[in-house]
């Protein structure tokens, strides 16, 4: 048994408490960089006729999202997981983006639609 | 019938039930209420949605009995929408979903991949808790008044408009989710991790496949209904318009996220039904599951298809053309799939040594009425028929061919199959070949005229109608009581053989599977050591050189 | 795929070693109990996100088409106690993950300290959002319970807002779809403070197990899955901060 009885700190990479530090001042960087956007007009962009794209809310989630991905990879260990943990995040991620993506195509196609 | 049988008993003069066994380790009602044993929970199971099963039939058989006559005669027509809701909500969420894969599933897949349990025995009894929980909600709701809905909880409808018991409905429904995440969630972890030495991905009996297909959709989608069955009830007691129009709500959002669950349920419903068929097949033609790989590809690739075609629901509610379009074209895609499936099992009939026992009678009836109700599907699934026949009874029939003589023939299949293992001993064969027999024609009898009725433009949700639809009413309401007594059958004739049955043995069907390895019924760790796979699933070869090996030991 | 050969692995390792008091009889090998509890966590996590999701895609439907009565709405919610409440909890994860890792490096006292410290953050976020919420009844800002849109039908009946963004009155229509946004707001808040509370009782739970010792000898697998639970909550609130918060504040 006793190969086996450390196999959890053998097996399993501990992450150096100076990473976790870092992550923290990048997350808590990026929150302050968020609010500090949010004042700011970003404007838009006119991508066709009736299809416009505001920056503010773009640059927003695009902050969300990096933020995200930090503490997934780093606080949940997954940059550091098998294959199958990374799977599972990356499907999970498809799945919901499939429910927002799908259901806003029929939203944003139809021809009375409030959009 | 044929003559020919592969059944091979024990010498019933010699042969005894083995004394220690799962169901005879510890006795007492503590012992089944706090066990962790994945087989116990399957049991208890079983019990319990053969009592739910039984309550939506007896409602099925009320709507039949109102549908004999074109007028609303028997009840009103506010009872006659209360009981068709309580009959839909109850077989879909209380029977149809739970019903292989928490039963069956429960009971076999830890001994298909050679484990001692499921990876988390005790989630595993929370799930069948949080089941019995959402059940007594579901027949508090039946019992002050009932929900008047149907299944769907269509907004406004359940949110503005009813006075029925949606809220306790909802709630039950909600646990009920999580009693299936629970048991979705479990077999994952166990297909994963819980896997014996040599038994690789493509080593596993396709059953484990179409389960683990099967629960990605419940782990995934559900949460999305209870979610959704939250803003509903919020909607109701707090008077917020998420859904509803008159308060600024979108009732096509509900639909929207309603069947993103709900569609994907039907896979969820569907699938583990296929994954019996193809152990079934297989065993009673004595051949490895033609195309084993595209057959357990195919699960997976219903499982993914079924997240995108949810929309296919709402084509005449008003989503945009284009939407249409792709949800169309995403249906159609997922008949692939399924069809892979139905010519697979074609080919491996093909050239095999069939034998015709009760399991290999229901799978029959499966593939042929499975097909029906997967081409209809087809039909459906075309923007401009859809238009034509959705919200008639052939939506009804439809539904009825997939899910009645799809999966409840799956599931009678299995059981029979398992009957052995799970009690030691036979099941009477004669009179079950009668009652499969009687189910398929019953069946027919019932919903074959629906869908005449549905193309003649009889609106479902209705406790009346013209006159001239009485005819074929009158056939599908005698054909639903000869399928109450195709289903009645089993019950006594499995109940008595639970005391008077053969004594099976461990391998009565010369199957292949691991869990046809060990003892019937199993020891509580399911085998004695945890078992080394070293052939391929169905390998008939691997089976016939083990059992020659045992004779020459013996003698 | 690796995760079967380490099944195979442990599997044909073990049978007739002593199993370690905290290994589950089912498991083979404790590194295959470890790998099934963690795996289930992640599918619990999955669950969770399309919990979420739900309510995510109705937000984004709702603010589509009353833009206007989002932007007037969340100016109602403050920034400061925002972004105090997002520090609060970035931080808490960051003690949560050296908890984790005090397991690992089987330190008892450090692992209560950062314990501690995540179960006080966690109060602390509850007690902020419960300032929120109680401006919001003091506004009758609560949907269903005490709702009134007189902020919204003439911005200058609320002082301290106006002073800040100038809005414009809203049209009454519009006016009464500021209720939808402070029924996302309390949907959306409430579930995730539901999931925080959870978490916060079983932070208490391992507290008291982690001072008998009960992570520190080498299996800390309850430790390591709840962390990923107290990071999700965190990731969930890394969005609803942006999308109820900082919808135009320009």
């Amino acid at each position: 048994m006793n190969e086996h009885h450390g196999q959890n700190d053998q097996e399993h990479h501990i992450v150096s408490p100076f990473i976790y530090l870092a992550i923290l001042l990048c997350l808590l960087a990026a929150t302050g960089l968020t609010v500090w956007a949010s004042y700011i007009d970003l404007g838009e962009w006119h991508i066709a006729r009736g299809v416009t794209l505001f920056w503010n809310p773009v640059v927003a989630l695009a902050i969300a999202c990096t933020k995200m991905i930090l503490v997934v990879l780093f606080f949940m260990h997954v940059k550091y997981s098998p294959k199958l943990t990374k799977l599972t995040v990356i499907s999970g991620v498809f799945i919901f983006l499939g429910l927002i993506s799908m259901t806003l195509a029929d939203y944003m196609s139809r021809a009375w639609g409030r959009w | 019938m044929s003559a020919a049988t592969i059944v091979s008993l024990p010498d019933q003069a010699t042969a005894r039930i083995p004394k220690m066994n799962f169901l005879s380790k510890e006795n007492g009602l503590l012992s089944w209420l706090l066990t962790g044993d994945h087989k116990r929970i399957a049991t208890l199971y079983l019990i319990s949605i053969t009592f739910f099963f039984f309550i939506g039939g007896a409602l099925a058989g009320l709507i039949r009995l109102e549908l004999l006559t074109p007028q609303s005669d028997l009840m009103a027509a506010d009872t006659y929408n209360k009981v068709f809701s309580m009959h839909g909500l109850i077989m879909v969420f209380f029977f149809l979903v739970p019903s292989v894969p928490a039963t069956i599933g429960n009971f076999v897949i830890p001994m298909m991949v050679g484990a001692k349990d499921l990876a988390l025995p005790k989630i595993n009894l929370l799930s069948w808790y949080l089941y019995i929980v959402a059940g007594g909600m579901m027949l508090y709701t039946m019992a002050t008044g009932g929900v008047d809905t149907g299944w769907t909880f269509t907004t406004p409808l359940s949110t503005h408009y009813l006075n029925s018991n949606v809220i306790s409905a909802g709630l039950a429904v909600f646990v009920a989710g999580f009693s299936s995440i629970f048991t979705g969630l479990n077999f994952i972890v166990t297909i994963h991790k819980m896997r014996c030495p040599g038994m690789t991905w493509f080593r596993l009996p396709l059953f484990v496949w179409s389960n683990y297909a099967a629960s990605i959709l419940m782990v995934l989608g559900t949460p999305v209904l209870a979610i959704t069955l939250v803003l509903v009830v919020l909607e109701r007691t707090v008077h917020i318009g998420v859904f509803d129009p008159a308060m600024g709500g979108d009732p096509l959002l509900f639909q929207h996220l309603f069947w993103f669950y709900s569609h994907p349920a039907v896979y969820i419903m569907i699938l583990p039904g296929m994954g019996v068929i193809s152990e079934v097949v297989s065993t009673f033609s004595r051949k490895r599951v033609f195309g084993y790989t595209a057959v357990a590809f195919s699960s997976v690739a219903i499982a993914v298809f079924g997240f995108f075609v949810w929309a296919h629901h709402m084509f005449i509610m008003g989503i945009s053309n284009y939407a249409a379009l792709v949800f169309s074209l995403l249906t159609m895609l997922v008949a692939v799939p399924s069809a892979i499936k139905i010519f697979n099992w074609a080919f491996t009939l093909y050239n095999g040594s069939i034998t015709f026992e009760t399991p290999m009678l229901y799978a029959f009836g499966f593939m042929g009425l499975f097909t029906i109700g997967g081409m209809t599907g087809v039909f459906l699934g075309a923007t401009g028929t859809d238009i034509h026949l959705t919200e008639t009874y052939f939506i009804v029939a439809h539904f009825h061919f997939v899910m009645v003589g799809g999966m409840l023939m799956a599931f009678l299949s299995g059981v029979h199959f398992w009957w052995p293992k799970w009690t030691g001993r036979m099941y009477p064969e004669k009179i079950s070949q009668l009652a499969a027999l009687i189910t398929f024609i019953g069946f027919n009898f019932t919903f074959f005229p629906q869908f005449i009725l549905g193309t003649l433009g009889m609106p479902r949700r209705y406790a009346a109608y013209p006159p001239e639809f009485q005819a074929l009413n009158v056939f599908s309401s005698a054909g639903a009581t000869i399928l109450g007594v195709g289903y009645l059958l089993p019950i006594l004739y499995l109940t008595w053989s639970l005391k008077y049955g053969e004594i099976a043995g461990e391998n009565p069907w010369q199957a292949t599977g691991l869990e046809w390895q060990t003892q019937s019924p199993p020891l509580t760790e399911n085998f004695p050591e945890i078992p080394i796979m070293d052939h391929e699933a169905y390998d008939y070869e691997w089976l016939a050189r083990q059992q020659q090996k045992e004779v020459a030991s013996v003698g | 795929m690796s995760d079967s050969t380490a099944t195979a692995n442990g599997t044909l390792a073990e049978a007739h070693h002593e199993h370690p008091p905290y290994q589950r009889h089912h498991f083979e090998t404790v590194s295959q109990q470890f790998d099934a509890t963690n795996f289930a966590m992640w599918l619990f996590l999955l669950t969770e996100v399309m919990f979420f999701g739900g309510l995510f895609t109705a937000y984004l439907i709702m603010r589509n088409w009353y833009y206007p009565a989002f932007v007037e709405g969340s100016h109602q919610l403050s920034i400061f106690w925002g972004t105090a409440n997002t520090t609060v909890l970035i931080l808490s994860s960051f003690t949560m993950a050296m908890g984790v890792w005090s397991a690992q490096m089987k330190r008892k006292g450090m692992l209560l300290f950062f314990l501690g410290l995540t179960f006080v953050l966690g109060l602390v976020f509850l007690g902020i959002k419960s300032i929120e919420w109680h401006e919001k009844w003091e506004k009758s800002h609560v949907p269903g319970l005490r709702y009134s849109g007189q902020s919204f039908l003439n911005p200058a009946s609320d002082p301290e807002v106006y002073a800040e963004y100038h809005d414009k009155p809203l049209a009454p229509d519009m006016a009464s779809k500021t209720e939808q946004y402070f029924f996302l707001y309390f949907a959306m808040t409430g579930m995730h403070a539901l999931h925080m509370v959870i978490g916060i009782g079983i932070l208490g739970f391992m507290i008291i197990r982690a001072k008998a010792g009960a992570y520190t000898s080498g299996h800390y697998t309850f430790v390591e899955n709840f962390g990923l639970y107290w990071h999700f909550v965190d990731i969930i609130w890394i969005f609803l901060f942006p999308l109820l918060y900082l919808i135009s504040r320009y």
